[in-house]
């Protein structure tokens, strides 16, 4: 069905409001640690498309998950990732970009043996 | 499943004798008191009858009076000099 | 004692709402009504319109003048008598910022879109229900904001309730509710807000919650919420009209108005889960839980309207099933969401104390206690530490319905929902298969969606830090946000309860 509209050509003067060149040089990345429910939602984030991997797993995570009782306890060895629902092991040298890591792609990742509070996932 | 249609009115002076009225000319209503308003469930019908209500208050009630106490309502709705009746099914 | 009338109701409702109009000379009828074809509705005969209220203006001056001196009265002796002092608890003035600042100002919205649908609408009949609601629309903000002016003569939150609904995260859910509705043609809009909002869902709004006000002391609340609500009654009469007048019309007129149906009880369910949160955890003395109030308001009363429209062919909602069974699980992960982020709003949360707890098990014996009561015990822990929990990063939002992405699969309640959808080479998010339905059917509408987090990104929201978003959102901090047990709110009841207490002892001795 196409667009139901009373300005004719409506659909050519749509201005995407999220696109990439909106956000001065950044793209948008969520991020969730899953089973830890506490947080309530993933996190959202501005970071540069040439930041290193390593830079989530070495600053941003321990910033705002830090505070979460059972941190200290990951074994980022064991960490399972995904990128927009693909299975990935990122290197932590390359980019976000080259870790397949684009404009508002959602990275989520499961710390196995790790289950919220006392083994429920919702804490 | 059984189609309840609904009248919430305000607990007032004037409320508590509709709901009077409704009771009397409604067989097997259903009233549920919460803080402030009194909701009315009955299958099928309700109806506010002017007659009833104006005895209960000792005035002459215009259905349309009901606009100052009515807080919620389901069902079809039909209005007349004499009556304000709710149904499903019309 | 009444000399007999002349006319019946009947009789008098058709003369003054009929033979009004006049075929156009100057201009043809489509320029005079540009938006009554676009939306693909079809309408054969305006004069089969039918109110059953069969309100006239006349009556209808007479009645609200009524409701008007009913209500100020009581407002008047509220402020007069220091009603604010009689609440149950400080805590419950935030359900009156909450509702303050994200329902009045859609009041104000409500009447200038029924303004609009009303002007586009070609048949008489609807034009006057609707431009009836709109001026009651009006009255509803004017009694609001008299509310609003008397509270915040003691309560923090309430400032800048107008320059916050165009600004604040939160406040962008119900925002973004009704500039979507305004921005739909008049059809649409009718059936977005006549028939899903104030039909379908208005009472899970007004009822419970001003029951909930009575039961806490706040008269004010409890007489603008009633006189709005007596006009509630012939807003659902008008939305249930408009259903069965559109489906008469013509049976072309029912896969579009099926396809609203579905997108705006979608719609307006997520903008009422706000409310979940209110009765289940903001009112210090609760009526029923949301769980309650849904099977009353929703699945009975729901049930039996879908019953009586399913002769057009018209389905109940797609979704209405997942709605129903969230119950379980909403107001806890909406209250969890506004737990972590309330230094960045205009209103304090706080953890439930164990006989709130007890009764929030008592109501939800599925999932409170497995899944939520071990998360507040977990926040309690960190609070008694001094270190009570605020996220400390923005959420990620839902493209649709611009809630926090807080919500889990249904069936599921450990893992968060998350869907998604591909637009000209971008990527959307969404929290449930029904705001993801409402993207796909018209991507280029909600592909401009002003989400609060992108908009901070972006530079557009006054700085990079919270502390200068609140600055442009005019909160003042430190008053208006953190939690209750911080706040200069409760520092203010507990003060008055201390001059309560030196009074009633000096009269004791």
């Amino acid at each position: 069905m196409g667009v139901v509209a009373l300005k004719p050509g409506y659909e050519d003067q749509v201005e995407i409001r999220d696109r990439l060149e909106n956000f001065h040089g950044n793209q948008l990345v969520y991020l969730h640690w899953e089973e830890h429910l506490m947080f309530c939602a993933a996190l959202a984030f501005p970071f540069p498309p040439d930041m290193p991997f390593g830079a989530i797993i070495g600053e941003i995570i321990p910033t705002f998950y830090g505070m979460h009782p059972d941190f200290e306890k990951i074994d980022w060895g064991q960490v399972r990732w995904t990128v927009d629902g693909k299975e990935i092991t990122p290197d932590p040298e390359k980019s976000l970009a080259d870790n397949g890591v684009r404009h508002k792609s959602l990275i989520r990742f499961w710390t196995p043996g790790l289950t919220g509070v006392n083994g429920v996932p919702t804490v | 499943m059984t189609q309840l249609v609904s009248l919430t009115l305000q607990d007032t002076g004037e409320g508590r004798q509709i709901v009077e009225a409704i009771k009397q000319d409604n067989p097997g209503v259903d009233s549920l008191e919460m803080p402030g308003a009194i909701k009315l469930d009955r299958p099928d019908s309700l109806i506010v009858k002017r007659e009833t209500v104006s005895e209960k208050l000792g005035r002459d009630w215009d259905p349309q009076e009901i606009h100052l106490t009515m807080v919620s309502m389901a069902g079809n709705l039909d209005e007349d000099d004499d009556y304000f009746a709710l149904s499903w099914n019309r | 004692m009444a000399a007999k009338k002349k006319l019946g109701l009947k009789q008098r409702y058709n003369l003054m709402t009929r033979g009004l109009d006049w075929e156009t000379s100057y201009q043809p009828m489509d320029k005079v009504f540009p938006e009554a074809t676009f939306e693909g509705i079809k309408i054969k005969d305006w004069d089969k319109w039918q109110d059953p209220f069969r309100l006239t203006m006349d009556s209808y001056w007479k009645f609200q003048a009524e409701k008007e001196r009913k209500l100020y009265a009581v407002l008047d002796s509220f402020a007069q008598n220091n009603g604010q002092l009689g609440l149950s608890d400080p805590r419950y003035v935030n359900t009156v910022k909450l509702f303050l600042t994200g329902v009045s100002p859609l009041e104000y919205q409500a009447h200038r879109g029924f303004a609009h649908a009303g002007r586009q609408m070609p048949g008489v009949g609807p034009r006057i229900a609707a431009q009836m609601q709109s001026l009651d629309e009006l009255r509803h903000a004017q009694t609001q904001i008299h509310t609003i002016s008397h509270y915040n003569k003691y309560f923090d939150g309430l400032h800048e309730f107008r320059h916050m609904h165009d600004r604040v995260w939160y406040l962008s859910v119900p925002k973004s509710f009704f500039d979507d509705a305004r921005t739909s043609g008049p059809f649409e809009y009718m059936i977005a807000i006549g028939f899903a909002f104030e039909y379908v869902l208005t009472n899970l709004l007004f009822v419970p919650f001003m029951s909930g006000a009575a039961y806490n002391g706040d008269l004010a609340t409890v007489t603008f919420g009633f006189s709005a609500q007596s006009d509630e009654s012939r807003h659902m009469t008008l939305g249930i009209e408009v259903i069965k007048f559109l489906l008469e019309q013509d049976p072309d007129n029912l896969p579009i108005v099926q396809k609203w149906v579905d997108k705006w009880f979608w719609r307006g369910y997520k903008v009422l889960t706000l409310v979940a949160m209110m009765m289940d955890y903001m009112l210090p003395k609760r009526i029923m839980s949301w769980k309650e109030a849904w099977e009353i308001y929703f699945t009975q009363a729901g049930g039996a309207l879908f019953e009586d429209l399913a002769r057009y062919g018209i389905r109940p909602p797609k979704y209405a099933d997942v709605a129903t069974a969230e119950c379980d699980h909403v107001a806890h992960q909406n209250w969890s969401i506004f737990y972590q982020y309330t230094h960045a709003a205009a209103f304090h949360t706080w953890l439930p104390n164990s006989e709130e707890m007890d009764w929030l098990s008592e109501k939800y014996p599925e999932s409170f206690d497995k899944h939520y009561r071990p998360r507040y015990e977990q926040w309690a822990r960190m609070e008694a530490d001094g270190n009570r929990f605020y996220n400390n990063a923005l959420p990620q939002l839902c493209t649709t319905c611009q809630i926090p992405m807080g919500y889990t699969e249904p069936g599921d309640p450990t893992t968060i929902a998350f869907r998604t959808s591909e637009h000209k080479g971008d990527i959307y998010h969404f929290c449930s298969d029904g705001c993801k339905d409402i993207f796909d059917g018209e991507p280029e509408k909600y592909s401009q969606s002003w989400l609060p987090v992108h908009q901070i990104f972006q530079g557009n929201c006054g700085g990079a830090d919270v502390e200068d978003v609140l600055k442009w959102y005019n909160m003042n901090l430190g008053a208006d946000n953190l939690d209750q047990n911080v706040s200069p709110d409760q520092e203010l009841w507990d003060e008055w309860q201390r001059q309560r207490a030196a009074v009633s002892s000096v009269a004791a001795e």
